[in-house]
């Protein structure tokens, strides 16, 4: 009995020193993750003097004031920035989540000759990398005079393997193939079917991919980069790139922290608001263990 | 009209086959004008010299191999950059990639396990897949502004002397690599945290139970159930990673302003391609590209037979 109860001490002990490494890890990556953004929200609040004379954690009274100075700024035009990376982002969104539904319904719903040798295509390149026909993309993109356009940003997005995988996977456990045939009793037209019957079947699947996939365009840099050179159409993270590049010592320090918060707001919003179901995203379409 | 058959499961099933090719039309029509199409051109281009001269047009001539060869012969300073470049990028990838598994693994664990019944997950969860949904580019200007001379987490450390007054982290090979490394762990160690996390409780809980009866401690359970069963997905991750490594750009880019300093130490394989698509030398970019899809092409082609193989079996779970 005494001997039972001391080993039972002993686990007790030993559970509580796990508990407590395990919660001081998590906090201490907690705090690392979170550190340098809270710098970078503090810093936005301080004037260019207050940044001069070095670290603080506290926050000053000059947000507004920088916000100003960053909105109306000759050289960098964040607003319209903003919106260009809105414009295309949106777009991708809508259009990769769409026709990612509809390329995944077509194969999981109908039998034809080149089913499988599609399916089979589309999962072959769902590894390679944009970069590695960037140099064909955009000498073809000025060929057609299509650099300097919006068209090569959002376009592409209609052929996303990625979010086509995961449609098919989603499609797999949740629709049902007895609602398309009862559809079809009712002489429903079979693109009708998708867009009344199915789609809204899939809200789910498709909300979680139209994040994903505006967060992905917004945070775009390579390719839009080599694309676009009129200022009135550069991008959010072109905008950022130009900050580094560009006399740096000029700078109104409190602005330039005030445009970094500017270009990564609009996804924050979003993750503070939705996270969990964004989290719960991450994990389908990968391999099941 | 429309062909009607009856399927051994007596399931009436009418050949819809036409609306097949056309719902998958658009994808097919665009993935060729917009990647396969300019995947050829890329290809074709890495067998022709064309390059810019100040304003003059250089080529585009037919060389052969001769771009290949250009890209693995010492240049004046006698160093191969390709191959420079392709070990920075694993050096820093590594180094991220590291902590990243091993912290991944760790906090997949912690948040998995009965015994430690960790509160506040989705609290935890949310904090840190949060780095992973940040623009890369706006990241790694923020890192410059702290770090930078002058940055207040410069001042800060040489202010309490923990460095030099005159220390710049951005002349030091160590510290860059080490700033990159450190951006790409924060950015990706929540993501796998989360993959690995549904790869373990997809495992069978009974294992775990019968383990822990025949008296396996948790270090035994661990390597003798979790791991080999955690296999194909943590391999899945490991393979992903070094695809998404390979293609590292936008950190060390802006970090550097496109330099790789200091010495090029920092400069990645995408930065090596991308200036010569700025600076337009369309053989030499054309070259790289083609190394770069052979290396993902056969970490790719991996991924793929995993997917398949799972795939193929609806069972496996």
């Amino acid at each position: 009995m005494n001997k039972h109860m001391s080993q039972n001490t002993k686990g007790m002990i030993q559970l509580f020193i796990l508990r407590f490494f395990a919660y001081a890890i998590l906090i201490f990556l907690c705090i690392l993750c979170l550190f340098f953004f809270y710098l970078m929200v503090v810093n936005s609040t301080r004037s260019n003097a207050q940044l001069a004379r070095g670290f603080s954690l506290l926050p000053k009274e000059h947000f507004l004031e920088n916000l100003v100075n960053a909105w109306n700024d000759a050289s960098i035009n964040i607003p319209r920035g903003m919106l260009n990376s809105l414009i295309i982002a949106l777009s991708t969104a809508v259009l990769t989540t769409y026709f990612s539904a509809l390329t995944a319904y077509g194969i999981h719903v109908y039998d034809f000759k080149f089913k499988k040798l599609a399916f089979t295509f589309i999962m072959a390149v769902m590894m390679i990398p944009a970069q590695v026909s960037a140099l064909g993309f955009v000498q073809m993109m000025n060929k057609l005079h299509l650099n300097n356009s919006f068209i090569p940003l959002i376009i592409p997005g209609i052929a996303a393997p990625v979010v086509f995988f995961y449609m098919k996977q989603y499609m797999e456990s949740v629709l049902p193939l007895e609602i398309i045939d009862a559809a079809r009793v009712d002489g429903s037209n079979e693109f009708h079917t998708f867009n009344t019957i199915v789609l809204p079947i899939l809200k789910p699947a498709i909300a979680v991919q139209m994040i994903f996939s505006f967060v992905s365009s917004w945070n775009n840099y390579f390719i839009p980069a080599l694309l676009l050179d009129k200022a009135e159409l550069k991008t959010v993270p072109i905008m950022i790139a130009q900050l580094r590049s560009a006399d740096y010592s000029k700078f109104d320090m409190g602005k330039v922290y005030m445009f970094i918060l500017l270009s990564i707001l609009p996804v924050m919003i979003t993750y503070i608001i939705l996270s969990k179901s964004i989290i719960r995203g991450v994990t389908a379409g990968s391999v099941k263990g | 009209m429309k062909e009607t058959k009856r399927k051994k499961d007596g399931r009436q099933s009418v050949s819809y086959a036409k609306w097949g090719y056309i719902f998958i039309a658009p994808f097919f029509l665009v993935y060729f004008v917009f990647t396969l199409i300019p995947q050829f051109l890329t290809i074709y281009n890495s067998f022709f010299e064309t390059y810019r001269d100040g304003l003059k047009q250089i080529g585009p001539n037919f060389v052969g191999l001769q771009n290949y060869i250009t890209l693995f012969t010492p240049d004046a300073d006698g160093i191969i950059r390709i191959l420079k470049y392709a070990s920075n990028t694993m050096i820093m990838w590594v180094a991220g990639a590291l902590p990243q598994f091993v912290i991944a693994l760790l906090l997949a664990i912690f948040f998995t396990s009965y015994r430690l019944n960790i509160k506040g997950q989705g609290f935890f969860k949310t904090v840190i897949y949060m780095p992973n949904l940040i623009m890369a580019a706006a990241f790694s200007m923020l890192f410059f502004t702290l770090f930078t001379r002058g940055g207040p987490i410069q001042m800060y450390l040489a202010e309490t002397g923990a460095i030099n007054q005159t220390f710049d982290f951005f002349s030091n090979r160590v510290t860059v690599r080490g700033m990159i490394a450190l951006m790409n762990f924060l950015m990706w160690f929540g993501n796998t945290t989360i993959v690995l996390m549904a790869g373990i409780m997809g495992i069978d809980q009974s294992l775990f139970e019968s383990a822990t009866l025949d008296g396996a401690n948790a270090v035994q359970v661990f390597f003798k159930v979790t791991m080999p069963l955690l296999m194909p997905i943590f391999v899945y991750c490991l393979i992903t990673a070094m695809i998404g490594g390979i293609q590292m750009f936008d950190v060390p880019q802006v970090l550097t302003k496109g330099n790789g300093a200091p010495d090029e130490l920092s400069r990645t394989l995408v930065m090596y391609l991308n200036g010569y698509l700025t600076n337009k030398n369309y053989g030499m970019a054309g070259a790289i590209s083609v190394i770069i899809f052979i290396i993902t092409g056969i970490l790719g082609g991996i991924v793929y037979k995993m997917l398949s193989a799972q795939y193929k079996d609806p069972e496996q779970k």
